[in-house]
C-alpha cells in the first residue's frame, strides 16, 4: 500500500514537474504591430520548436510603451520603433539580449546596424525586424490634376503654401506625431532635424502653421483609407501605411492610384526592433523566436508579405525581385545617404515639440 | 406564552438573513463605489502629485502602502504641486476645459430637443408596442461604438451618403463640408448618447398620472399649457438624470472629436491623450483628470444640495 502510494505521488509530481517545464517551454507571447507578419510563419516556426506562440498586436507606439512602463504586460517579445527603444532601454524595462543563444546574429545587415548604433545601447538590447521611412503618400491623378508639375519627390509638395493651397481642395493629410513632423519639417529648413533648439522648433512652427489653412486634418491612421478611398490626395506618413493604401486602392479597382516617394531633401528612417520586456515570463522562448525570426528565409517570407525591408542581409536574396527593386522599399545608396535617424527627444524638449504642435494643430 | 415568538427559532432564522441581505443589498453599491471610483482615483490623485522619471512606472516617488506604515516620510516630502501650477500656467488647459464644457452643453442641449420629443412619443404609445420602442431606442447599443462612429464618417464626409441626397434632392448645390467639423462632433455625441436621454425621461413620464393631463383639459386648460404646466415639471427628474447621464461623458469624450472632428477641435480628452501618450507624463496627465473631476463633480454636488433643499421645503 505504501509503496503503491510513494510511486503514485512520485508520478504526480514528475507529471506536474513534465508540465510545468511544457508551460515553461510551450508559449511565447509576441506583442506585434498589426498586420506585420505572415501568419505562416507562427505556424512553422510552432511546427519545428513545439513552441506555441500567442501572438497579439497593437497599432501605435505609445500604447505598447504604456504597457511596459505600467509593467507586468506579459509579452516575452515586443517590436517597439528604435526612437522609442532608446527611451525604454534607459526606463529598464526592457532586458539585455543574450547573444550566444542568437546565432543567426550574423546575418544582420550592416548598413541598418550601423544606423541603429546611433542609440546607445541598442543593439545589446534589441535586433532589427523591419525598417523603413517617413514620407510622401500621393494620389497620382489627383495631385497631377490639382497641381501640374507638382514636385511630388520633395516636401515642399506639402510644406511649399503656395504648393499646399492648390492641393488644399482635393485633401492634405498628416500624421499626427509632434517629433516626425517636427523634425522633417526642420530637415526642410535645412536645420538639424534633430535640433532641440527652441528657437528652431519655433520656425519649425511657423512654417507649419502658414500650411495649416490648407490641411484637412492631423492624424496617425486615417490617411490609410483616406488616400485608398480618394477622399485626400496627398499625406506626409509612414511608407508602411501608403503601401496598405496603395494596395487597398488597387484591391477596390475604382481607379484610384497611389505612390510612396521618399523626399528628396532626406527623412526620417525609423526601425522596428524585436525586444524582450525585463519582466517576460518565457525568456528562453523568446531569444528561440527572435533567432528564428532572423533566418534568411524566415524573415524574406515575412518581407515578401508585408512589404517592407528587413535588416537581414542574407534574406534578400529570398525577398521576391520586383519588392527588392522597389526603390520606395529598398532605397538606393543616393537616397539611403541622406535618410536619418531621429534621436528621442528628453522630456523637457518632448514637452516643447508637442506644445508647438498643439498650436500648430488648434490655433491655441 | 407571550415569550414564545423570541424563543422561535424558525423566526430567528427568519430575521437574521434579511437583516443581512438588507446590509448587503445597500453595502453592494458602496463597496463598487470604493473598488471601482474611490480607490482608482485616489491613485490618480496620489500621482497627480509626483513628477515624471524615466522608469516604471514613469514617475517619482513611487509610494506603496508599506512606505505609508513604515516611514515613508521622506518620499511623501518628494510630492508636489507643480503639475497644478504648470496647469494654471498654460492657457492651453483652461481653453480647452471651456471649450470640452461648451461642445457638451450644446450637444446635451441638442440631445434633450430630440429626446425629449422621442420619450414623450413612447411614453404617450399604446402600451402593447411601448416595450417594443424602447428596444427599438437601445438597439443601436447591439453593434459596437466604434462602428457606428465609422459609419458616420460615410455618411457625413464629402462623398457621403448625405452629401448625394441633399444634391440628388436638389437642396444644395455644393457638397456641405460637415465632416472634420464640429457639428460632425454634435452629430455624433447627440446620436451616441440619445439612449440616455430618452430612457430616464421616458421612465418618469411612463410613470406620471395621465389623469392629472386629463382633468387639466377638462377643466379648460389649453393642452400646451397644461404641458407645461404639469406633464414637464412631473418628468424634471428623468429630464435632469438625462443631462447628467449624456453631459458628464460628452465633456471627457475622445474618440468622437477624434474620428468626427477637425485637428483644429480643442477637447480636454485629446489634451490628456497628448499628455499621458506624446508627453509621456503621468503625473500632469493625471493632474488634468482630477481637475477635470473637479469641474465636473462640484457644480453637480452644490446642485443636487440645492434641489434636496428645494424638495425638503416643497
Amino acid at each position: 500500500m505504501k509503496l503503491q502510494l510513494a510511486a503514485w505521488s512520485a508520478g504526480a509530481a514528475l507529471l506536474a514537474l513534465v508540465s510545468a517545464a511544457q508551460a515553461q517551454e510551450q508559449v511565447v507571447n509576441v506583442y506585434n504591430w498589426s498586420d506585420y507578419i505572415d501568419e505562416s510563419v507562427l505556424a512553422d516556426f510552432t511546427k519545428e520548436t513545439g513552441i506555441k506562440v500567442v501572438y497579439d498586436v497593437f497599432d501605435s507606439n505609445e500604447i505598447l510603451e504604456t504597457k511596459l512602463l505600467a509593467g507586468g504586460s506579459g509579452y516575452d517579445v515586443v517590436v517597439p520603433s528604435a526612437e522609442f527603444l532608446a527611451r525604454q532601454i534607459q526606463a529598464g524595462v526592457v532586458q539585455k539580449l543574450d547573444k550566444s543563444k542568437l546565432t543567426n546574429l550574423g546575418n544582420m545587415w550592416d548598413v541598418v546596424s550601423e544606423r541603429l548604433a546611433q542609440y546607445p545601447d541598442m543593439s545589446d538590447y534589441s535586433v532589427n525586424y523591419m525598417w523603413g521611412t517617413t514620407g510622401i503618400g500621393y494620389n497620382t491623378k489627383k495631385v497631377a490634376e490639382a497641381l501640374p508639375d507638382a514636385p511630388t519627390d520633395s516636401l515642399a509638395l506639402v510644406l511649399d503654401p503656395k504648393n499646399a493651397e492648390k492641393l488644399a481642395s482635393c485633401g492634405i493629410d498628416i500624421l499626427d506625431s509632434p517629433s516626425d513632423i517636427m523634425s522633417m519639417t526642420l530637415n526642410y529648413l535645412g536645420l538639424d532635424p534633430n535640433s532641440t533648439n527652441p528657437d528652431d522648433i519655433q520656425k519649425a512652427e511657423d512654417a507649419l502653421l502658414k500650411i495649416r489653412p490648407y490641411v484637412r486634418k492631423f492624424h496617425s491612421s486615417e490617411y490609410i483609407n483616406g488616400l485608398a478611398n480618394g477622399d485626400i490626395c496627398v499625406a506626409l506618413g509612414y511608407s508602411g501605411d501608403v503601401f496598405q493604401a496603395r494596395d487597398r486602392a488597387a484591391d477596390a479597382g475604382q481607379g484610384v492610384e497611389i505612390a510612396y516617394s521618399i523626399p528628396k531633401e532626406g527623412t526620417i528612417m525609423w526601425f522596428d526592433q524585436l525586444a524582450i520586456p525585463a519582466d517576460a515570463p518565457h525568456v528562453d522562448n523568446a531569444h528561440t523566436f527572435i533567432n528564428y525570426l532572423m533566418r534568411p528565409e524566415v524573415i524574406a517570407k515575412a518581407t515578401n508579405y508585408v512589404v517592407y525591408a528587413n535588416g537581414n542581409k542574407a534574406s534578400q536574396q529570398f525577398v521576391e525581385p520586383e519588392i527588392l527593386e522597389d526603390k520606395a522599399v529598398y532605397p538606393d545608396q543616393a537616397t539611403m545617404d541622406k535618410l536619418y535617424v531621429k534621436r528621442p527627444y528628453d522630456a523637457r524638449t518632448q514637452r516643447v515639440v508637442t506644445r508647438a504642435f498643439t498650436t500648430v494643430k488648434t490655433g491655441q | 406564552m407571550t415569550a414564545v415568538p423570541d424563543n422561535s427559532p424558525g423566526q430567528r432564522t427568519r430575521r437574521r438573513p434579511s437583516r443581512l441581505s438588507r446590509g448587503f443589498v445597500v453595502a453592494v453599491p458602496y463597496l463598487w463605489l470604493l473598488f471601482f471610483f474611490l480607490l482608482p482615483f485616489l491613485i490618480v490623485f496620489k500621482i497627480s502629485f509626483s513628477q515624471t522619471a524615466i522608469a516604471q512606472p514613469p514617475y517619482l516617488p513611487v509610494i506603496g502602502l508599506a512606505d505609508l506604515v513604515s516611514g515613508g516620510w521622506t518620499k511623501l516630502r518628494q510630492l508636489t504641486i507643480d503639475n497644478y501650477t504648470w496647469i494654471a500656467g498654460d492657457p492651453l488647459y483652461v481653453k480647452a476645459y471651456l471649450s470640452s464644457l461648451r461642445m457638451a452643453a450644446i450637444s446635451t442641449a441638442l440631445a434633450l430637443l430630440v429626446g425629449y420629443p422621442v420619450a414623450y412619443g413612447i411614453a404617450r404609445a399604446p402600451r402593447s408596442i411601448r416595450s417594443l420602442l424602447v428596444m427599438l431606442t437601445i438597439l443601436p447599443f447591439w453593434t459596437s461604438f466604434l462602428i457606428r462612429v465609422y459609419a458616420w464618417i460615410g455618411i457625413l464626409k464629402n462623398e457621403g451618403l448625405l452629401n448625394q441626397l441633399l444634391l440628388w434632392l436638389g437642396v444644395i448645390a455644393q457638397p456641405l463640408t460637415i465632416l472634420n467639423t464640429d457639428v460632425a462632433i454634435y452629430i455624433g455625441i447627440v446620436y451616441s448618447y440619445l439612449p440616455f436621454m430618452i430612457l430616464p425621461i421616458y421612465a418618469s413620464l411612463e410613470r406620471m398620472d395621465h389623469r392629472l393631463v386629463e382633468a387639466a383639459n377638462d377643466l379648460g386648460c389649453p393642452p400646451t399649457r397644461a404641458f407645461w404646466a404639469i406633464t414637464f415639471p412631473l418628468s424634471l427628474p428623468g429630464v435632469l438624470a438625462g443631462i447628467f447621464l449624456v453631459f458628464i461623458p460628452a465633456v471627457g469624450e475622445f474618440v468622437i472629436p477624434d474620428l468626427l472632428g477637425g485637428s483644429s477641435t480643442l477637447m480636454i480628452g485629446k489634451t490628456l491623450w497628448d499628455e499621458f501618450f506624446s508627453n509621456r507624463d503621468w503625473p500632469v496627465s493625471s493632474a488634468v483628470a482630477v481637475v477635470l473631476l473637479m469641474v465636473l463633480v462640484i457644480p453637480i454636488m452644490i446642485f443636487q444640495r440645492l434641489q434636496a433643499r428645494q424638495e425638503g421645503a416643497v
